[in-house]
């Protein structure tokens, strides 16, 4: 799946250790879902779209 | 009663503590059931008895100190967990199924016990986690 959160969280001036605090996850996490490594669960996907106010899909894209 | 919320980080240290705490304790209680009756109380059923009970409600504590300690972690690691878990487990299903049968059918015949199994199981585990952590660096 692919995803903007790097872009989101640089357009906010945040650090991933700041976006894993708020998210209650670890940095590598963070990393790992900007990369594109792990999709995240749909309760984190949601507490996402919350900060960033934008929906689900805006942020994460199917990869076709 | 003020409640604090703990952070990841602290959420994690305190149940890692935890789980330590609690797997010394039953790693020592190995320790009292195997060299006990020989050293400190000559073969008294009763006293091994007792400390095999200890033993049992020290493991099972341990267990859910692990439990707690897995659900602790963010869901990444959780599931770096759990892949480490499954391998460690089909490895040594099939390393011990394999020696099984090698012994059976007389290939290699070595003395094996169960503090084998343990150790590979340990090695499979802790390669895992190593690997999997790595792999979502």
């Amino acid at each position: 799946m692919k995803n903007k959160l790097k872009v989101l969280r640089a357009e906010r001036d945040m650090t991933q250790a700041q976006l894993a605090d708020f998210l209650d996850v670890s940095r590598q996490t963070v990393n790992a879902i900007e990369t594109g490594k792990f999709d995240p669960s749909l309760p984190l996907a949601f507490k996402l779209a919350r900060l960033f106010n934008l929906p689900i899909e805006e942020i994460f894209k199917e990869e076709s | 009663m003020e409640s604090k919320t703990l952070t990841l980080k602290e959420r994690e240290k305190k149940n890692a503590i935890n789980l330590a705490i609690w797997t010394l304790g039953w790693t020592l209680s190995i320790a009292l059931v195997t060299f006990g009756p020989e050293s400190l109380w000559n073969f008294n059923q009763t006293f091994t008895v007792l400390a095999l009970f200890i033993n049992v409600v020290l493991g099972i504590a341990m267990i859910f100190a692990n439990i707690r300690h897995l659900k602790g972690l963010d869901e990444l690691h959780q599931k770096i967990q759990l892949e480490a878990m499954a391998i460690a487990l089909g490895v040594t299903l099939v390393v011990g199924m394999t020696y099984e049968m090698m012994a059976q059918a007389h290939v290699w015949v070595s003395k094996a016990s169960i503090s084998h199994v343990v150790m590979v199981m340990a090695l499979v585990y802790m390669a895992a986690t190593v690997i999997g952590n790595l792999r979502y660096k």
